[in-house]
């Protein structure tokens, strides 16, 4: 299984939980099989061309997914995927 | 070397000047160095606290706001009596009877495209300790076009992250910095502003420690800075992790090919600018005339759209049915007589009231003008304002 850690803005999309497991072998599958089961995330992960969004980061370990494949990276079991959020304060 | 200390800071320093990698010449550095605190809140307050106990020579800080009540569930540097005063000047009495061998300065002002280059040159690092996006990225890019080291932290509930960006390495060039990061900011609706907010008082504690760890790193240069990393804390699970941050080649300021030379609209940039959306008014009711009908005898239905955990902090006799529940709860809406509908302060209920006017064809429904703040402003003072 590989799992990916929800940042505290998005949870509100995931019921709460603050992390998703999948036994997805690439961060596109990942991330699919994450808003195939959480509907309402999907608009705020991609585009409309299902493209990622430029203000979500997707980090695979601790390296961007820029830097290796994007989101063709190949995940070995057990990685962390993470999304980064940018959030700017208490009051937000 | 110049010992360019007293007796009385000497003694004070004591445990800094015994570390054997810090030393004489890593104070002498504090002691000269000028740190500009860009907000004197939750992230300011340790911040402030912890740079004027180390021995900061100059420190800057720069804050328009006034202390308020909800402010003393994290932000430290302030008393009670102090509620109402301004956030900066007394920030600047606190530190001061905690070290009187600094200079501090205050800047009473909002930080602003016109202010930022000037307030920022004349100091060496600066540490944004700031709440919002515009402010994040004006920062950012003031340190850059200024050469400037940007000591960043940034809490949400029970997230935080910290980093330093334009760094000054050896060999002269700058680290990445928050527009490697974040090239643009999330639109505004990501985030609402009055239900989803809050934050875990304790965080920007842990958070503005490590700020001012990170600032006294970059003076003295020991230990190795988090320049190109991002440190994020999970106060809830207490998970960390520390990512790599890396150059963004189309970084508009420091990419291969920039096209940003000077500041910018941030408000415009991060959305927040320009001519507001344009949305149907709906129907309102003042408090007044909510509470007049309630005299008479005549009270209309009142639904109370905010989440149970706004609910426990203030109520005004309304059913509570959280916006999400609204679609599924229908049938404990009539459509046959007047129907109030409130939330905190109007925003949401009015958008509840458009839904319920567009899909489910009401008629009856009228928003209560200012939400709740506005009838514990108007009706009853004895609510709880949050």
């Amino acid at each position: 299984m590989n799992a990916i850690i929800i940042p505290t803005p998005l949870r509100k999309f995931t019921g709460g939980a603050g992390r998703f497991e999948s036994p997805a072998e690439s961060v596109q599958d990942l991330l699919s099989d994450l808003v195939k089961s959480h509907e309402g995330l999907r608009p705020h992960l991609f585009d409309n061309g299902g493209d990622l969004r430029s203000f979500i980061r997707v980090y695979v370990g601790d390296e961007d997914i820029h830097e290796l494949e994007g989101t063709a990276t190949r995940l070995s079991a057990g990685t962390e995927v993470s999304i980064i959020p940018a959030i700017a304060g208490g009051i937000a | 070397m110049v010992n360019p200390f007293t007796k009385a800071e000497l003694e004070r320093y004591s445990r800094h000047l015994i570390i054997p990698e810090f030393n004489l010449e890593g104070q002498r550095k504090l002691k000269e160095a000028k740190v500009l605190v860009i907000g004197s809140g939750g992230l300011g307050s340790p911040m402030l606290m912890y740079l004027a106990a180390a021995g900061v020579g100059h420190i800057g800080i720069v804050d328009f706001d006034v202390i308020e009540d909800h402010n003393l569930q994290r932000q430290v540097l302030f008393d009670i009596d102090q509620v109402g005063a301004s956030k900066a000047q007394s920030a600047k009495e606190r530190i001061l009877g905690l070290n009187p061998h600094i200079d501090v300065t205050v800047h009473e002002t909002r930080i602003t495209s016109e202010n930022a280059l000037e307030l920022i040159e004349q100091y060496d690092v600066v540490a944004d300790g700031t709440d919002n996006f515009p402010t994040r990225y004006l920062v950012n890019d003031a340190c850059v076009l200024a050469g400037k080291t940007n000591v960043y932290a940034s809490i949400y509930r029970f997230e935080g992250q910290c980093s330093v960006f334009n760094h000054l390495r050896p060999d002269g060039s700058r680290g990445p910095n928050y527009r490697d990061l974040f090239p643009s900011p999330p639109p505004p609706g990501l985030v609402p502003s009055c239900s989803e907010g809050g934050v875990i008082g304790v965080l920007p504690g842990i958070l503005g420690s490590l700020q001012a760890l990170e600032v006294i790193k970059v003076i003295s240069g020991v230990g190795d800075v988090l320049d190109g990393r991002l440190f994020l804390f999970d106060a809830a699970t207490f998970g960390t992790r520390t990512l790599k941050v890396r150059p963004n080649a189309k970084n508009p300021l420091t990419g291969e090919h920039p096209t940003q030379t000077e500041l910018i609209d941030y408000e415009m940039f991060c959305g927040l600018g320009g001519a507001p959306k344009e949305e149907r008014p709906v129907k309102e009711i003042s408090p007044a005339a909510l509470d007049a009908i309630g005299k008479q005898g005549e009270a209309p239905v009142l639904i109370d759209v905010r989440e149970p955990y706004e609910f426990a902090i203030a109520e005004m006799g309304g059913v509570l049915m959280p916006v999400d529940s609204v679609p599924e709860r229908l049938t404990e809406i009539p459509k046959d007589r007047p129907v109030v509908i409130h939330c905190r302060s109007g925003v949401r209920s009015a958008r509840v009231i458009r839904m319920l006017e567009d899909q489910h064809g009401y008629d009856n429904l009228l928003n209560l003008k200012g939400g709740i703040l506005g009838w514990q402003e108007d009706v009853d003072p004895s609510l709880a304002r949050y």
